[in-house]
């Protein structure tokens, strides 16, 4: 059974609904006893790490992913689930899981690209430099565009763990893996038929096979 | 880089579309839902529905078609129209819309701003201005004045002035519609779309005059804008979102291509 954990962040039922498009079996929940039986966490978010990081302590799901995740079974985190599964972020001056070394930082101001100051947040297409395989992101063509909306970008401390890199101004980790955790800035529920896919392929992923 | 976006805008009165889009066959669909489908099959980045109902049975009715393109689409939509205060905010939102608009509202009543950004994120609350050139005066310095109620009451509130207000309330990104370049289909507002795209930091959607797919590529390169409404010129056919993005793509306008 897949879980989609339940921390009062935005708009968790777009990513039911896409598991629902791909028929895939799925429970919504903050309990703890009932994520333990589950095969697969994806842990989504929309909203500021201060917040999210109260609610999780307060449900003392932090403590649950780092168990979950020696367990060696799968783990997704998707946009602000990416960010504050590190060890502090910038936003609100949070500190974090701290599943992955390394904070979460904002996009610095006045960034230019062709002479034209970027707008914050980075809303909208864009792609993801993938620097090697994964089970997760297999059959995603190479030109395919992921949809993000974030003010902060995950920075890992090790270089070992970026999966894919973005270009917004700076060029950032917008996917991450290591072990049975993957984790991505862009919403896979929200980007078309190549955002399907990759939560297809994390519903079939062990985890433990790398 | 980021793309530029193309997003199509379907009008909703009652549940149905108030003017059917043409289907393969040129069946007209009056269906939301469907056309919904078909504009997310050609390639469209995001979609804009605007209720235009005013019973607040149509409401309710406008929930279910939120509730229905959010299983069939998996892209970003927003829904804007008779939204007046939080809970019609987070019916919409709840329902699987990523954001909401609001216009007129917004004006009388720019709190409503401030408190969707609070309580749903600024990403979910844009601004949608309808606008109208005028005589630049020191009331309206611009030149450009914000108009309600589609373009018939003037508010004395000068465009850019909103635009910026709007940003510092919270708004996450604007909907600029040009009054006078609306159904035209002679070419969006450039001067307009640029001034205020310069002088804000969040993302503006043109609106307003696309007839041609190269007014899309003046308005996303002088017109400076981040992404362009389209109605008409898709709605009858004339071109499909794929068509628009190839033409954008040979004049090495960014937009995604692949879906």
């Amino acid at each position: 059974m897949i879980a989609i954990i339940n921390y009062n962040a935005g708009n968790i039922t777009s990513v039911a609904r896409a598991l629902q498009n791909i028929g895939q079996d799925f429970i919504i929940t903050d309990d703890t006893k009932t994520l333990d039986a589950a095969s697969h966490v994806i842990f989504p978010g929309v909203g500021a790490a201060g917040e999210a990081m109260a609610y999780l302590q307060q449900k003392k799901l932090d403590n649950w992913l780092n168990d979950w995740i020696k367990l060696g079974k799968p783990l997704m985190g998707i946009c602000l689930g990416t960010q504050i599964i590190f060890d502090f972020s910038e936003e609100n001056d949070t500190r974090c899981i701290g599943l992955v070394r390394g904070s979460t930082k904002r996009f610095p101001d006045n960034m230019l690209s062709d002479g034209r100051t970027l707008k914050i947040p980075h809303m909208g297409w864009n792609s993801v430099k993938f620097q090697r395989e994964h089970p997760v992101f297999q059959n995603i063509s190479a030109g395919a565009e992921f949809y993000f909306v974030h003010s902060y970008y995950p920075a890992p401390a090790q270089d070992s763990v970026v999966l894919g890199v973005t270009d917004y101004g700076i060029e950032f980790c917008s996917v991450l893996a290591v072990k049975n955790l993957v984790a991505m800035q862009f919403h896979p529920e929200k980007s078309g038929k190549p955002g399907l896919q990759i939560l297809r392929n994390f519903c079939a992923w062990r985890g433990n096979d790398l | 880089m980021i793309s530029k976006r193309i997003i199509p805008c379907l009008d909703v009165r009652g549940g149905k579309l108030t003017k059917g889009i043409k289907f393969q066959g040129n069946v007209d669909i009056g269906d939301p839902v469907e056309a919904a489908r078909e504009y997310y099959e050609q390639g469209a980045d995001e979609i804009v529905f605007y209720d235009i109902t005013a019973s607040s049975d149509g409401r309710d009715i406008m929930i279910d078609v939120v509730d229905r393109v959010a299983k069939t689409i998996f892209i970003p939509f927003s829904v804007g129209g008779g939204i007046r205060n939080l809970e019609d905010m987070r019916r919409v939102i709840m329902a699987g819309a990523e954001k909401v608009s609001v216009n007129s509202t917004a004006v009388t009543n720019p709190e409503i701003i401030t408190q969707g950004a609070q309580a749903f994120g600024s990403q979910c609350i844009v601004l949608g201005m309808d606008v109208k050139k005028v005589a630049i005066s020191e009331k309206i310095p611009s030149g450009y004045e914000i108009v309600i109620h589609g373009g018939r009451i003037f508010t004395g509130i000068d465009a850019l002035w909103w635009a910026l207000e709007a940003e510092k309330l919270g708004a996450g990104e604007i909907c600029l519609n040009s009054i006078d370049a609306d159904g035209t289909q002679e070419g969006y507002e450039l001067n307009l779309t640029a001034m205020i795209s310069e002088n804000v930091h969040i993302p503006v959607i043109a609106s307003g005059g696309a007839g041609l797919p190269s007014h899309l590529a003046d308005v996303l390169t002088t017109g400076k804008a981040d992404a362009a409404l389209i109605a008409s010129m898709v709605h009858y056919r004339t071109y499909t979102i794929a068509e628009i993005k190839q033409y954008l793509h040979q004049r090495e306008i960014k937009t995604r291509m692949l879906w």
